[in-house]
């Protein structure tokens, strides 16, 4: 059976790779490209923490083909810092110990950018309705919330 | 076939094809030459099925590279909307928002923000789930299907599609092309909703979708109410409808309306409601429902 010859971009840099037909988007970041930051939550959907974004959308990435991204943008966790320079949710999740063990934080930080660059300025119950497929089992929520809320208002400049 | 891959299932056992063709008659084509063969819009509910072994296409023709099935297109007497237009797209057209907020509204009750990137119409219609949200709402808006097949060309209404849980009335190769919503005449409002137990992502213990049109004395001239989650597909429920027209939408007719869709509810008992439950709760739904299609319809 043949493998799929897919060249993307992951993160602003080209990539090539070999990939099969069963396997995610999800297992061609984590075992192909060895970006392991995308986590496996639950693998059909619930959880979100397989968060990425394909062309400026938000999806997960356990219920995308692998075979199915080439010559889509692809952004995950990996590329969000600037070098050494967290950017300001990571600040934020650190600042407001918004994480214990940590599994659901990059999927919570990809969906969350995505919101502030979507609305900068959310409602508290806006920003719970868009990161609702986002699960944590830790935090109870409260802490990524007060976390998300405070960037919101940082990046506004307040 | 290497077997050091992760495959859905650990093993390498399923061997599966991927087309992306990039026009309808090509995806028709694939689909045609092949007995296992399945489409892909969104795989919201392919790739979870794939996952639980649920099916094993040996063919899956991905749809979102035909650039006409992802448009959405104004026409002289309605709006066109290409089956694999994911939510997300359809939410951000300012004239759909506009003309049709319950179809929209039921559309984007599906799944979370990371679904909604990916989910189609013409998948949550194919996949056929009783549950389905945007399905009554598509009915009530008396949207037709395109289909094209090896046969050709031919248009349906929604509510002739999905046939019972997983079933469908299309025949091998075909495929649904776009939605089209005919426009609506001045005063009509539509809605939906459903009940679930949470506030977020779960699957309808029932549905109600509703479009009525008022005349110029607020008196209901035409109405059309579909169910669903209470039987084996949506339902069109002309006796609910019936209970609307003719009247101003009042407390009488409301109540009315309640009785014909609890009437017509034949649902199944589960882990999400009885089906007494379902039943009492589809008729305060549907009264619901129509309250908000009746407050849009005040305001166009
Ligand atoms: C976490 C989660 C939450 C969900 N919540 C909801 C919910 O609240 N309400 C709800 O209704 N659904 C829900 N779903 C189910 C699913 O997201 C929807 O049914 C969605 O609309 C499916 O669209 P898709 O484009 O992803 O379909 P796909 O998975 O791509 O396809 C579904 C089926 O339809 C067929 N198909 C797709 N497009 C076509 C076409 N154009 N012509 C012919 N056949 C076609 C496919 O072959 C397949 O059998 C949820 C799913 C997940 C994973
Ligand atoms: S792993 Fe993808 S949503 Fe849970
Ligand atoms: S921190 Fe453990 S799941 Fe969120």
């Amino acid at each position: 059976m043949a493998r799929y010859h897919v060249s993307a971009t992951v993160n602003g840099d080209d990539v090539e790779f070999l990939c099969e037909p069963e396997q995610t988007l999800l297992d061609v970041l984590r075992d192909e490209l060895h970006l392991t930051g995308t986590k496996e939550g639950c693998a059909s959907g619930d959880c979100g923490a397989c968060s990425v974004m394909i062309d400026g959308r938000l999806v997960c990435s356990c219920l995308v083909m692998g075979a199915e991204v080439g010559d889509r943008e692809i952004e995950t966790i990996e590329g969000m810092a600037d070098g050494e320079q967290l950017h300001p949710l990571q600040q934020k999740f650190l600042d407001y110990a918004a994480l214990q063990c940590g599994y659901c934080t990059p999927g919570i930080l990809i969906a969350a950018k995505a919101l502030l660059e979507r609305n900068p300025d959310p409602t508290e119950t806006e920003a719970r309705f868009w990161l609702a497929g986002n699960l944590c089992r830790c935090t109870g929520y409260d802490k990524i919330m007060r976390a998300v809320m405070d960037t919101a208002a940082e990046m506004r400049g307040e | 076939m290497a077997s050091d891959r992760v495959n859905w299932n650990g093993s390498d056992v399923i061997t599966m094809r991927y087309e992306a063709p990039e026009t309808m008659e090509a995806a028709v084509e694939l689909l045609s030459s092949d007995e296992g063969a399945r489409v892909l819009a969104g795989g919201t509910d392919l790739l979870v099925q794939l996952r639980a072994e649920m099916i094993e296409p040996s063919l899956v023709v991905d749809v979102k590279r035909i650039a006409a099935m992802r448009e959405i297109t104004k026409e002289n007497d309605g709006i066109r909307v290409g089956a694999a237009v994911a939510g997300a797209e359809l939410g951000e057209h300012e004239e759909f928002k506009a003309t049709w907020p319950g179809v929209l509204e039921a559309f984007e009750l599906i799944g979370s923000t990371q679904i909604q990137g990916r989910a189609t119409m013409g998948g949550n219609l194919c996949n056929a789930s009783p549950a389905a949200d945007s399905v009554p709402a598509m009915i009530a808006a008396g949207a037709t299907a395109t289909i094209l097949g090896p046969g050709g060309q031919r248009d349906v209404p929604v509510e002739d599609i999905a046939i019972g849980p997983g079933q469908t009335s299309l025949d091998k190769g075909e495929l649904v092309t776009s939605f089209f919503f005919p426009k609506p005449a001045a005063r009509t409002g539509d809605a939906y909703l459903r009940f679930i137990p949470r506030t977020e992502m779960d699957i309808a213990v029932v549905g109600a979708g509703i479009c009525l049109t008022l005349d110029d004395s607020d008196i209901c001239k035409a109405a059309r109410v579909s169910l669903g989650a209470v039987a084996a597909r949506a339902l069109v429920v002309d006796e609910a409808a019936d209970a609307l027209i003719g009247t101003p939408v009042d407390e009488a007719a409301l109540a009315k309306l309640a009785e014909a869709a609890s009437a017509a509810a034949k649902p199944i008992d589960d882990k999400r409601g009885t089906k007494e439950f379902r039943i009492q709760v589809m008729g305060v739904m549907a009264r619901r429902t129509a309250e908000i299609a009746l407050a849009r319809a005040k305001a166009n």
